[in-house]
């Protein structure tokens, strides 16, 4: 089984978030980046799960320049076997997914596997753009991945209850909470790393389309009030007379 | 016990100065101490017992031993990546920390400098996959400070050694399938020994009632008419020199350890700080609460550059040992001071176990006694800089 897994970098969740440039670049100074949760905790460990338990690879590929190349190691260390690196910086999520598309077409995966989402634009629409580049079924937001022999089976949440999906043939899946948990790389995994390929390939010509403006912070939070969990008819009266909403 | 909401802190980049890979390792060990190890240490202290289910993880995640050479079943890292890994443990608690400084410093190291290729082989890759468990017996009753009058010995009757004598407040002993044992010979020159468990005269009571370091076993080792195999002597060094090399590894660990205790402490506080309000403010909005929090994060930072430093010369065979002594006095005494301090920021919650700050601050009790003294690591520098020995 061939499995390629979509690999991006995000900051830290306790990243300071600031913007440089009259507001029109994240200021990356001092921030921590670290493998996108979803595309790791989900996407990437099921995806070695299944290999691990069927045989075949898993290939991660990652649009962006060397400082990627930490994030991506860390991904090999965890138990991709190898890595692909689309040398060019990261543009939109239509240029991502076409330079993935780009490379993926002409290489035989079983199916190609994203997170949901990567928590620096939560955009999550990557996935669906490179099943449609490569004209293959989607699947998004899948809590369980499952092969029985030829066929994926597959649950994804909907309102109010489990969707169950199955799949013949290749396809691309959006990964999302459940479908497999956190693997923490060990000693053997981070030195097997230092030797496992790491291949940087050439982008293909793709432009973005889209271009960020500016930046803005969302308001700071407001001061929290504690009410008493007896006292209701005072939570009543606090959003009735202080904040204005009922 | 809260959930483990740590974060780092480097105030002046040191991350800079650090591999991709130092920090891939430092960060495996830091995720597996907050799944595995937070959520049952306080449980693990308060119950006086070393959870040993977490041996294999120590070992997957490269805490025995990962300066040995691969070909001995270690990962052949260099020295920076085993002080973040004891940073990483000792952040979360001194005992865990002491489980594998113990195992990778005071046994493996020195089967590994001083040991045949045969013990080299026998013992190694067992110790370092967690198999086998390891202790070091030196200090005894009598002989703490100074273990060069020790009274364990051995007799050689042949085809064997007569091992006698009792070691105490042996870190591991009780669960340990081997122990390097420092003993005289009949000459009265000091010499390891490999002593393994179930060897007819040979046990390992625990010791109880401790306050500090809980989560760590200790015990005494005792040796009663104890027959040791020949090939079981490490034959490559002999005399005090060889148990005190041990003890560099170690406290050079304990340095870098040190450290982590002091950020889990000022992390807990500063966090702390900024959310518990009195008088209509922030308490890390007074300036005295201020100055606690600002002197922490200067002497952290200080020990931050100083530790990195040394371990760049231990990677280069550089490090003397009284750098190291002054090193892990320094540190160890910053963080039992920032921990007394953090508590206080904490006011009454500092008390309680659902902070760690209370259990680092005991736990440092031991890690200011153990390897060293305070007192007799200060000596060790007054000795290096005058030339003149104080100790007797
Ligand atoms: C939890 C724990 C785990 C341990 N684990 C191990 C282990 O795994 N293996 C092992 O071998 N040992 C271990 N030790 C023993 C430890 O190394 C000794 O406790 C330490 O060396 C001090 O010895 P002592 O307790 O006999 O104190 P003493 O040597 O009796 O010292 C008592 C006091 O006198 C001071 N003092 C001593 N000599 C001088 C001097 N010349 N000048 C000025 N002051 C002096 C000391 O600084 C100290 O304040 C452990 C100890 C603890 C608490």
């Amino acid at each position: 089984m061939n499995i390629l897994v979509c690999i991006s970098k995000a900051p830290d969740t306790t990243s300071k978030i600031a913007f440089t440039d009259g507001n029109t670049k994240f200021d990356e100074n001092g921030v921590q980046f670290i493998v996108n949760p979803y595309d790791e905790w989900y996407a990437l460990v099921r995806g070695i799960e299944l290999k691990e338990a069927n045989g075949g690879s898993v290939t991660t590929v990652t649009v962006g320049g060397a400082d990627a190349d930490p994030i991506i190691r860390k991904a090999l260390a965890i138990g991709a076997d190898k890595a692909v690196r689309i040398d060019t910086a990261e543009g939109d999520p239509g240029s991502v997914a076409a330079q993935i598309a780009a490379y993926a077409k002409d290489q035989d995966f079983d199916m190609i596997l994203t997170g949901k989402e990567t928590i620096n634009y939560n955009g999550g629409v990557v996935g669906g753009m490179i099943a449609e580049h490569l004209d293959l079924p989607y699947i998004s937001l899948a809590t369980k991945l499952d092969m029985n022999g030829g066929v994926a089976e597959i649950s994804r949440e909907v309102q109010g209850g489990v969707e169950v999906v199955e799949v013949d043939g290749p396809f691309v899946l959006s990964a999302a909470k459940g479908m497999a948990e956190q693997r923490i790389p060990n000693m053997r995994g981070i030195m097997a790393a230092r030797t496992k390929p790491l291949e940087v390939v050439p982008a293909a010509d793709v432009a973005s389309n889209t271009a960020i403006n500016t930046y803005a912070l969302p308001e700071e939070k407001g001061d929290c009030t504690y009410v008493d969990a007896d006292n209701p008819a005072e939570l009543v009266r606090l959003l009735n007379e202080e904040a204005k909403v009922l | 016990m809260r959930t483990d909401q740590y974060q780092g802190h480097d105030y002046y980049l040191m991350d800079d100065l650090l591999t991709e890979e130092h920090k891939l390792i430092r960060d495996t060990a830091r995720a597996w101490v907050k799944k595995e190890v937070s959520p049952i240490i306080e449980k693990a202290f308060e119950e006086g017992k070393f959870p040993r289910h977490l041996i294999k993880g120590i070992a997957e995640i490269g805490g025995f031993g990962p300066y040995i050479p691969t070909e001995y079943g270690g990962a052949g890292l260099d020295q920076i990546s085993y002080g973040l890994i004891m940073q990483e443990l000792e952040r979360c608690d001194s005992g865990l920390r002491s489980t594998s400084s113990v195992q990778s410093s005071l046994v493996m190291y020195p089967i590994w400098k001083y040991g045949t290729e045969e013990q080299r082989q026998k013992f190694l890759p067992g110790l370092a996959s967690g198999e086998l468990v390891g202790c070091f017996g030196l200090t005894e009753p009598d002989h703490g400070s100074n273990p060069g009058g020790m009274t364990t010995n051995f007799k050689d009757m042949g085809d064997h050694y007569l091992l006698n004598g009792a070691k105490m407040w042996i870190s591991n002993a009780p669960f340990a399938d081997v122990a390097v044992v420092w003993a005289k010979d009949e000459s009265g020159r000091i010499h390891g020994l490999i002593v393994e468990r179930g060897m007819e005269g040979f046990s390992t009571p625990t010791m109880t009632g401790k306050w500090s370091l809980r989560a760590s076993d200790t015990g005494e080792l005792i040796f009663e008419d104890v027959k040791v195999p020949k090939e079981n002597l490490m034959p490559g060094r002999s005399g005090l020199g060889a148990p005190l090399s041990c003890l560099d590894s170690a406290r050079y660990g304990i340095a870098w350890g040190a450290i982590g205790a002091a950020l889990d402490c000022y992390d807990i506080a500063l966090r702390y700080a900024k959310e518990r309000k009195q008088f209509d403010r922030p308490i890390a909005g007074f300036q005295l609460q201020q100055k606690k929090l600002a002197e922490m994060i200067t002497e952290i930072t200080k020990a931050q550059l100083f530790t990195h430093r040394l371990g760049q010369l231990r990677n280069e065979g550089r490090a003397t040992s009284a750098q190291i002594s002054m090193a892990k006095r320094n540190n160890v005494d910053m963080a039992i001071n920032i921990a007394r301090e953090a508590r206080q920021i904490l006011g009454g919650m500092g008390i309680i176990n659902e902070y760690p700050i209370m259990r680092h601050m005991m736990n440092l009790e031991s890690v200011i006694t153990y390897e060293g003294t305070h007192d007799v690591h200060l000596l060790i520098t007054g000795m290096d800089i005058t030339g003149e020995n104080a100790f007797k």
